[in-house]
């Protein structure tokens, strides 16, 4: 059993249907993408997740038990903004997660350590204000896993930033997920950025449509391709699935 | 040649081009209060310079004979008392109820409308409610002013509170803070400065609301002061009274934007860069 399951889950507003039928399994130490078409219910699958909300059917489950449907420090989050403290220094903000868990008297040492492993050992003082777009996130970073989350949700963590910036945080995204055998689950609407990180990629989108009633059907996982070896053809397919429809 | 909009005075010129007015003003006056004492040199409506710093030197540095009190000073010591509590106690209101609305949604429907409904009401009008219900003494005065600022800026910090972006939050629950962590150490610091601010702009209604409470029932404060002597066309002490009640009000504003800089320097991104 994965660390993280979905069964059968719907989310549906009203007669507005956004997923169904979706099933999943996230393996531990596993590097799951998520991509789709913008609205196929992308961020929606990540709220599942967090907790922020539940299920109108089926269950979701982490490490077997099933999920409150609450956000709560079992799973770590970096989202494409907002994601640090403006009014703490950055020292400060790692320290948080720690000070929230227990007696905080070890945060400061283990926060700085955790802050010079991505790069911001300089900066310990400064207000995230002071930072730039990729030193925010490595902040943001820092601050998941400082309280060693079951699994990090990573909601288009990149998705602001210049792309040589963005090179140098997947390495370092690759890297930590290495060394610290994370579970992650991405979402992303970058392809490359996908297949390049993942271990597995999942495409969601609806896998009917009903011209008349675009709402009818919802999405669910229409590709789940395990990235054990480079996987061209997969690619392909999604990238036709994330081309605009004619 | 730029245009108009673009041309920016900068560092001496800038200041000089901000006198020129005043000092116009200030000239404009002494002509216009000479021309009227050549006509009547008792003239009370425009009093000179020479008149008005004869009377601030009764007012600030001679002790009344009656009370044994330099007037200025007991005035000035009374109206800030009150404003102080009045501020004060409205500024601690403001910040538990506007975490509570901005943060809980429970609070939010229990208290929104309530806040919403009693905004609306014009201070002024319950101020005859506060006289009967609190007397005549200083209670009624700092209530007035509290009543005053509080709705208003409950609404404000509220609203502010509750603009914090929906990812902070989550970020606070996914590192295991319990809803008070998250008000104490997410929304609370963050209110602070919007509080301060907040006091700030409220700070013209403030004085408004002591000056009006003052002139109607007091036997001190700097309302009270130009009420009083307004029965005898004493302008010579009421202006010098609105331009130290204008000081007070240009120096508190000033302490609080700089406690608000010294305090909270994340607030002011300016200046961390």
């Amino acid at each position: 059993m994965g660390v993280l399951s979905f069964r059968d889950v719907w989310v549906e507003y009203g007669d507005k249907i956004i997923l169904e039928r979706l099933s999943l399994e996230v393996a531990e130490g596993s590097f799951v993408s998520i991509v789709g078409p913008s609205g196929a219910g992308k961020s929606t699958f990540l709220r599942l997740a967090l907790g922020q909300e539940a299920p109108s059917r089926g269950r979701i489950f982490l490490d077997g038990e099933p999920l409150r449907a609450e956000p709560g420090p079992d799973r770590g989050v970096v989202f494409q903004r907002y994601s640090v403290f403006p009014h703490m220094t950055v020292l400060k903000n790692v320290m948080f997660g720690v000070q929230c868990a227990r007696d905080g008297r070890a945060a400061r040492t283990e926060s700085i350590a955790m802050l010079e492993r991505v790069g911001l050992g300089h900066n310990l003082d400064a207000y995230p204000a002071a930072l730039s777009g990729g030193m925010q996130q490595r902040l943001a970073l820092a601050q998941a896993l400082i309280t060693h989350p079951r699994i990090l949700l990573l909601d288009e963590p990149l998705g602001a930033l210049d792309p040589g910036v963005r090179l140098d945080m997947h390495e370092l995204i690759t890297e930590l997920w290495r060394e610290h055998g994370l579970t992650i689950l991405m979402v992303t609407h970058d392809i490359k950025e996908a297949f390049k990180l993942g271990t597995r990629v999942i495409a969601i989108d609806k896998r009917r449509r009903d011209p008349q009633a675009p709402d009818r059907y919802g999405s669910t996982a229409v590709y789940d391709f395990p990235l054990d070896k480079p996987n061209a053809a997969g690619r392909q397919a999604v990238e036709a699935m994330m081309a605009p429809v004619e | 040649m730029p245009r108009l909009m673009n041309i920016r005075p900068r560092g001496g010129g800038r200041i000089l081009l901000g006198l020129v007015p005043i000092l116009a003003l200030l000239l404009l006056y002494a002509v216009a209060s000479q021309a009227r004492h050549t006509l009547n040199p008792n003239d009370k409506i425009l009093p000179t310079f020479a008149a008005m710093a004869a009377q601030v030197n009764i007012m600030a540095l001679h002790p009344d004979p009656q009370t044994g009190q330099i007037a200025l000073v007991a005035d000035t010591a009374a109206s800030l008392r009150r404003m102080g509590i009045g501020i004060g106690l409205a500024a601690i209101t403001t910040l538990v109820l506007g975490l509570g609305i901005g943060l809980l949604p429970l609070v939010r429907a229990g208290l929104g409308p309530l806040v919403a409904a009693i905004a609306v009401i014009p201070p002024i009008a319950v101020l005859p409610i506060l006289f009967i219900v609190f007397g005549l003494g200083e209670t009624s005065k700092i209530v007035l002013i509290f009543v005053g600022l509080t709705p208003f800026m409950v609404r404000d910090l509220s609203a502010h509170v509750a603009a914090i972006p929906e990812e902070q939050l989550v970020k606070a629950q996914t590192l295991g803070a319990s809803t008070w962590v998250v008000a104490v150490r997410v929304a609370l610091p963050q209110a602070l400065p919007r509080l301060i601010e907040s006091l700030r702009f409220s700070l013209g209604p403030a004085w408004v609301f002591l000056i009006s409470a003052e002139a109607i029932a007091s036997d001190v404060g700097l309302g009270y002061r130009i009420f009083l002597v307004r029965r005898y066309l004493a302008m010579d002490v009421i202006i010098p009274y609105v331009v130290w009640i204008s000081l007070l009000a240009v120096a508190l504003d000033w302490a609080l934007a700089t406690l608000s800089r010294g305090l909270f320097p994340w607030a002011h991104p300016k200046r961390l860069r």
